[in-house]
């Protein structure tokens, strides 16, 4: 596990900072010729007979941040953003957890009244958490030029969590469609579409509202 | 200076990576005719090139049963496990990969779930973490999200479980736990008040082994909250049923 972490860390910072050292990569280029002439010098040579299996890096899990757009419903639309994970199963099935936050605005109603609001700022605030199973339903290629082409897969997704929103805790369930980006070989973009239902009896009476949200995460393979 | 502190940092990490990869690579040679290399980690995926026999790959990566290889030519493609073991090892043996099965699960030292169901009648998502004594007995501790109309509640508990045959494909187990349990009522109801209150648990429930890391749980518990019914100061029953999955480690 401390080897996972060591490399997920790796991962995270190497690709912050090679989108930061392309800014400055005149100078870059002339230190790097004399480091790689260094190279041969303290290439480890191993002799390794045999396969050690542990020794293979394993990576099924995923981790990331997303952002969006999320439609509360009678509430307006808000930002959201929120952390992701994800466990891979096999080479089609994935579970994956969810976090977010987002706030309501006004009602129609609070705004064309100009009366007392109905919800506190307090209880605009809005929170989620779920954990789905997902399914590749079409994973494929993407090819951007002759040279490059890029693993992709377009997912379903249900599940069931909690949001925390008007002040109370509601169980919701979600179903969406997923479409996943490979950039590199551990560096995945997705995009989410998501319909998020749970029963709310704020205005009197108890209806099932739907709260559609449009993200993008940006995660890591570990 | 700035610039030059930052490019160090950078070709360190570069650097860190590349050198933690030299240290895991390992290779292994085809003895089968050909081995198949996909363009990505899936059986969907289209074969982009072959490694005759005897030519050697470096084993990259693996994700859940494809592998990442890289070829003495350079090239880097997905492997699946039939394939990639109808490879031999530099000493000459055949390269076996470890089956995750009902075996591990009975030699586990560590669990990590989570349920959805019923806590009197409203829905309960609960995770939870466990730890093995031994084969028949293990520790849990659970954190579970009660999801009320009227009131919502988390609880946290902490049990043992007795698990009688481990060996079993469905082996049932029995547990008792205590904790605590912290009940909100909705935001509407303006009377209530929030609540704790101390629990002890008694319960029964049915594991069965899936698949790789992977348990089927399900488990039906009683609950007792001690002086929860305010009124008459008397203790107040609650059922609970939930199904979920495990993974060990």
């Amino acid at each position: 596990m401390e080897g996972r972490i060591h490399r997920l860390l790796l991962k995270i910072v190497t690709s912050a900072l090679l989108a930061s050292v392309l800014s400055v990569a005149a100078p870059v280029m002339a230190e790097e010729k004399t480091e790689a002439q260094r190279k041969p010098l303290i290439e480890p040579e191993i002799e390794r007979r045999e396969l050690i299996e542990a020794k293979i890096d394993d990576e099924d899990f995923e981790l990331g941040l997303f952002a969006g757009f999320l439609s509360i419903e009678d509430f307006g639309s808000s930002s959201l953003v929120g952390l992701r994970a994800a466990y891979h199963v096999n080479e089609v099935l994935f579970l994956e957890a969810m976090y977010g936050r987002a706030k309501g605005g006004k009602t129609s109603y609070e705004n064309l009244s100009g009366g007392a609001p109905l919800l506190t700022d307090a209880q605009r605030e809005y929170s989620y958490y779920n954990l789905s199973l997902g399914f590749d339903l079409l994973p494929g290629e993407a090819f951007l030029t002759s040279e490059h082409a890029f693993n992709t897969a377009l997912y379903l997704i249900a599940g069931a969590g909690s949001t925390t929103f008007a002040g109370d805790d509601h169980f919701t369930i979600n179903y969406g469609v997923g479409y996943r980006f490979l950039v590199t070989d551990y560096l995945a973009i997705h995009t989410n579409f998501r319909d998020h239902l749970f029963n709310m009896d704020l205005l009197g009476e108890s209806k099932t509202t739907h709260n559609i949200e449009l993200s993008f995460s940006a995660t890591v393979f570990f | 200076m700035r610039i030059r502190i930052l490019f160090l940092f950078v070709f360190y990490l570069l650097f860190a990576q590349w050198a933690y990869a030299a240290e895991t690579e390992q290779k292994v040679k085809v003895i089968e005719p050909y081995l198949e290399m996909h363009t990505g980690p899936g059986a969907g995926f289209p074969v982009f090139n072959v490694v005759e026999r005897g030519g050697w790959i470096t084993i990259l990566k693996r994700r859940a049963d494809w592998f990442m290889v890289r070829t003495q030519k350079g090239k880097t493609g997905w492997v699946d496990r039939k394939q990639m073991e109808q490879t031999v090892t530099a000493s000459g043996n055949r390269v076996r990969f470890r089956d995750i099965t009902q075996d591990e699960f009975s030699e586990r030292l560590w669990e990590m779930g989570m349920t959805g169901g019923q806590f009197a009648n409203a829905p309960v998502l609960s995770l939870y973490g466990g730890y093995a004594f031994s084969k028949n007995l293990s520790t849990e501790l659970t954190l579970a999200h009660v999801l009320g109309d009227i009131s919502s509640s988390t609880f946290l508990k902490l049990n043992l479980l007795a698990q009688p045959f481990p060996e079993w494909r469905y082996s049932p187990f029995f547990s008792i736990g205590t904790g605590y349990i912290k009940t909100r009522p909705n935001s509407r109801l303006v009377q209530a008040l929030d609540r704790s209150n101390q629990f002890s648990q008694i319960g029964i429930g049915l594991r069965a082994y899936l698949t790789r890391r992977f348990i089927l749980r399900m488990e039906y518990n009683g609950y007792v909250l001690y002086s929860a019914n305010n009124e008459n100061d008397q203790n107040e029953e609650i059922r609970e049923w939930k199904a979920g999955f495990t993974v060990f480690f």
